[in-house]
Parts: structure tokens; sequence; C-alpha cells
């Protein structure tokens, strides 16, 4: 469960940051995005899918939040 | 690369990689790579940031160069104390040339020493006590000293040392920032932990220290993060910032000071020129500050008037008009340089294998001068500063991740550069080999490179180099054939 720094590039995408990892990657969907809630699963660009509890209201990025890899 | 096509270059790359046994082979056949434009994603075509080969020569440094060295040691009113054995501390003095204005040794320290020079008895019975005493001698002896930093070194984690009581002693005692740096030189495989290190420490220890004093804040307020001034390149390139009506008030952390660095959270936007080694700190600043963070280049005029219009936009209209108005006050200055010297230079093949922002900032500054980057490479990149790095170079340009020595000899055996632009560690090899060097990573004693002041000292140091007429007297001149010889006059003539 690593910590992900999510902010926003120049385009206004969110990008996913994982610090130790060396790994920064685009969000390519989340599940759940709407004005009242934002999470769920998050897929990225490079295919892999991450999950987080749905936070209501929506945060404001950037922020730090931790999220867990989607096994299947 | 105009000479070589992706498939001789991904030749080359298979030759040079014939002499490793099998699975030093299977190692290093990842980290190197011809450019591709089309990959996306850098880790599909390169892996970086990974622990060398044992046995093969590499130029890395470690954590504590990279938290002493590069990230501490700049700040100019803090002494940094090198906690361990005298060694790493007295070889790495000055050795980057790190400008700064102020009286060394009354308000300023940046060129000093300062070590425990740990002895045998202090790795037995601990250095808590030394670290303590040096403590409150720096504070006896540098009334005016800001702050003090301990940069650990390997021993110190070895034996367990609790650096951390003894800053937080030491700051309650003096009222003066201590700040534990746990930056021993095993950790990570090269300095760039280091740097992550060091950020963390500024993170934890100083960034927060004036969040709830007041500040007469302009809405033109910048940082300049993660320049150095090398040579006095901070310089340079502070005061184009200055003439755009943009108010700089930290340098990080070249020419630096702590209060500079405490009241960074206080600016509005934040100028990172060395991604690799001060992107953590911008983020956190953006996370905690919202304070947007963005890279840019001050190498060569043409990267220089992008980077200045790039700024300009997260402002207002005057200061995007103010930012045209510079770069036209520079453009008579600037093509009276590339007048002179392209004509040199033209043409001319260069090779780099640096660290940080430099192989991929520079590139720019070349190409202004009608040269042409044919291969570069990083010391301790991420799979990030490739990201960045695919987009800058041509296609089939050989990219080479922390290169081995055999390597980088095999291909400029093949490629033939007319310039390579490295560290002092590969400059007499390649001299000897009759390959005109640059040293680049403190500008061959030379500099500032940033900025349109700077661009003329490099377009000047490269023409110099280049054009050196020592590199026609490579051949003893008994053993030249006599035609050429002839010729040579001639040509001189």
């Amino acid at each position: 469960m690593p910590n992900v720094m999510i902010r926003k590039n120049e385009t206004g995408a969110l990008l996913f940051y994982v610090a130790k990892k060396d790994m920064e990657e685009t969000i390519a969907s989340v599940e759940q995005d709407s004005a009242e809630r934002w999470g769920g699963e998050v897929a990225l660009t490079d295919g892999s899918r991450w999950y987080i509890d749905p936070i209501s209201p929506p945060p404001s990025f950037p922020t730090t939040l931790r999220f867990r890899r989607v096994d299947d | 690369m105009s000479n070589m096509t992706l498939e001789e270059t991904k030749a080359l790359i298979q030759e040079v990689l014939e002499a490793y046994p099998d699975k030093a082979r299977k190692d290093r056949a990842k980290h190197l790579a011809a450019n591709d434009q089309s990959v996306e994603q850098s880790k599909k075509c390169i892996i970086s940031n990974r622990k060398s080969q044992p046995g093969v020569m590499t130029i890395r440094g470690c954590a504590y160069a990279g938290s002493k060295g590069v990230v501490w040691g700049p700040i100019k009113d803090m002494v940094h104390i090198s906690h361990g054995p005298v060694g790493c501390g007295a070889y790495s003095r000055a050795g980057r040339r790190n400008y700064y204005t102020g009286h060394t040794g009354v308000n300023t320290f940046g060129t000093m020493n300062f070590t425990s020079d740990f002895q045998e008895k202090d790795i037995v019975f601990g250095g808590d006590k030394k670290l303590e005493k040096l403590i409150d001698e720096i504070e006896q002896l540098f009334p005016l000293v800001k702050g003090v930093s301990v940069q650990s070194e390997c021993p110190i984690g070895l034996i367990g040392d609790d650096i951390e009581a003894v800053a937080k002693k030491k700051t309650k005692e003096h009222g003066k920032p201590v700040v534990p740096v746990r930056c021993e030189g095993f950790r990570g495989v090269s300095q760039s932990l280091g740097h992550h290190i060091a950020n963390d420490a500024i993170r934890d220890h100083v960034l927060g220290n004036r969040d709830d004093q007041a500040f007469e804040s302009t809405p033109y307020d910048v940082a300049i993060i993660g320049d150095y001034n090398i040579g006095g390149d901070a310089w340079s390139s502070r005061i184009l910032l200055e003439e755009m009506g943009l108010r700089v008030v930290a340098q990080w952390s070249g020419d630096g000071t702590l209060p500079e660095m405490e009241l960074t959270p206080k600016v509005k936007l934040n100028l990172i020129h060395c991604y690799r080694s001060m992107n953590y700190i911008s983020r956190y600043m953006e996370e905690k500050y919202s304070i947007p963070w963005m890279e840019y280049n001050f190498f060569g005029p043409t990267k220089i008037a992008e980077s200045l219009r790039k700024i300009a936009a997260f402002f207002d209209e005057t200061i995007q008009a103010n930012a045209e108005k510079v770069i036209e006050k520079y453009q008579a200055e600037y093509e009276a340089v590339i007048a002179k010297y392209r004509p040199r230079l033209e043409g001319k093949k260069v090779m780099l294998y640096v660290g940080g922002l430099r192989p991929r900032h520079v590139i720019g500054a070349y190409e202004d001068l009608g040269m042409e980057v044919v291969g570069t490479g990083y010391e301790f990149a991420h799979n990030d500063d490739y990201d960045r790095t695919i987009k800058e170079v041509d296609n089939a340009t050989l990219l080479y991740d922390d290169v081995t020595g055999y390597e980088f000899e095999e291909f400029v055996k093949r490629v033939k550069p007319d310039l390579i632009g490295s560290g002092i560690k590969e400059k007499y090899i390649f001299q000897k080999m009759g390959v005109p060097f640059r040293q680049m990573h403190s500008w061959d004693y030379s500099g500032p490179y940033h900025g349109y002041d700077g661009f003329a000292i490099f377009a000047r140091d490269m023409d110099m180099t280049v054009n050196n007429p020592c590199w026609n007297s490579m051949q003893a001149p008994w053993l030249k054939p006599a035609a050429a010889e002839t010729e040579a006059t001639a040509a001189s003539a």
C-alpha cells in the first residue's frame, strides 16, 4: 500500500507519483469521479490498476493518498 | 544521429556487449539503448537507477556526495559537518565550485571543511559526545553561523550513533537549527538517494520554520530551485528573472542561505532547474503550500527564450511583455556569439555523459551552435529523466545509463565524436585518445553556462576545446608520414 502523490500536470491530467518507487504515470480513468465522490478503481496508462476507497467530498490536488494494488 | 541508423546503433550496442560474460551482458543490455522517439515510456527501452555491476568501472557517487556535495553544501551561512572519518570531507572540499558572496569563516562557510575526524575510539565508543563538542565549538568560533547540518558518513550508520538526539539537544541549546542528515554513503545505488534524503531533511527541519511569521510578499515572488551556482550559474539566471520583473526570494542552494530557504514556502512559483536533485521538495511544497512548480532550461538562447516565455505565462501581461523585452535586449548579444562560433563548430558531434539535468538540458545549447549530440547518458537518472530525454534527442541517438569505463571507450572509438562532455575521471582517458574533452560537471573550471551571459562563455569554451591546435599534434613528428606533414603545414599556414 504505497503512499501516492496525485497532482495535476500542465494539461490538467492527473499524475500518479510514488516517490521511492521511481514511478510517475498518468491516470487513465477513475471509477468514481463526480462532484461528491472520488476514488474506487484507478487505471493508469501503463495498464496497472490501483484501488482506493472513494473519498467524499473529492480531495483537492495535489495530495498524498494511500492506494492498494488491484490483484487479478 | 546523422551518420548512424537505428540498426547500426543497435548493432554497435550488441558488439560492445559481446565482451561481457553472459550474466553481466544481460544486465548491461538493459541500460543501453538507441533512442526511439515513438516510445512513450522510457522504462520500455532503458532501465535506470539500478545497482552497478561489480567489477565494472562506474562513475557514480554515494549518498553522502548527493547530500553534502550537492544539496546541502552550497548553503553558505550554515556549517556542514562531515560527521565521520576525515577523508570524505577533505577530498570533496570545494571541488564543485559553488560560488557565493560573503566572508568565508566569518558569515559564510562554503569552502571550509568541518569534520568530526573519527578515530578508532569513536567507532568503538560512539561519536555522539564528539559531535556535541564539535557543535559547541562551532558556535563559539563562528557566532554568525545560522545553523549546522550533520552529514553522516558511512560509519555513523554502521555503529548506530543517535545523531538525531544530539541535533535535537543542540537545537534547543543554541536556538539555531541543527539538522541531522542520514546520508550514509552506503544508502542507495548512487548519489540520487542522497538528494532525496537531503530533500527530506530540508522538509523536516527547515521548510516549516517560518510558517507562522509574517512576510511581505509580492505577486511576483519566485524561487530558483536546483541551481547550484557552479561558476556563477545561478547569478546569470537570476538577473534574467529579475529583469523580467520577478522577485527571486530564494536560491536553492547555490549562493543560498538558510533564511532564504525558510522563506521559500511564501513564494508564488518554484522554478526548478535540476529536476533530479530537487523535484522531491518541489512536489512537497506543491502539496503542502500549493506552490506550483515548473521545470525550465537556461542553456542556450533557444531554450532560454522558450523558458522565459513559459515562466512569464504563469504571471500577468506586464511580465509577459517584459519577457519579450529581455529576449530582445539580449538578441544582438547572442546572435553575435552564434555568428562568431557557429561557423567554427557547425556539424561537430558531441557525446555527453554527466549527471542530473545536463545530459538533456545542454543539448539545446549545442544545437544553437550547430553541433549535434550523438550520444547521451546519465550517471544516476531515474526513469522520469529518460522520459524527458527521449523527446529531446534525435532518433537513433545512443543512450547509455550508468555507462561503464569500457563501454564508454568503445562507443567513442566507434562513434568518433568531435567532443566529449563528461567528468574528471573520464577526461584524461579521452584526451590521451586524442578526443577533445570538456569536463561538464563543474564546467571545466570555467562558467557560468546558464543564461545569455553563460552562453557566450559556453560557446567560447567549446570552440577553444574543439579547435585547439594541440589535437593536430597527437602523433610524434618523426612518426608522421612525410606527405601528411606537408599537408599539415599547408593547412596551418
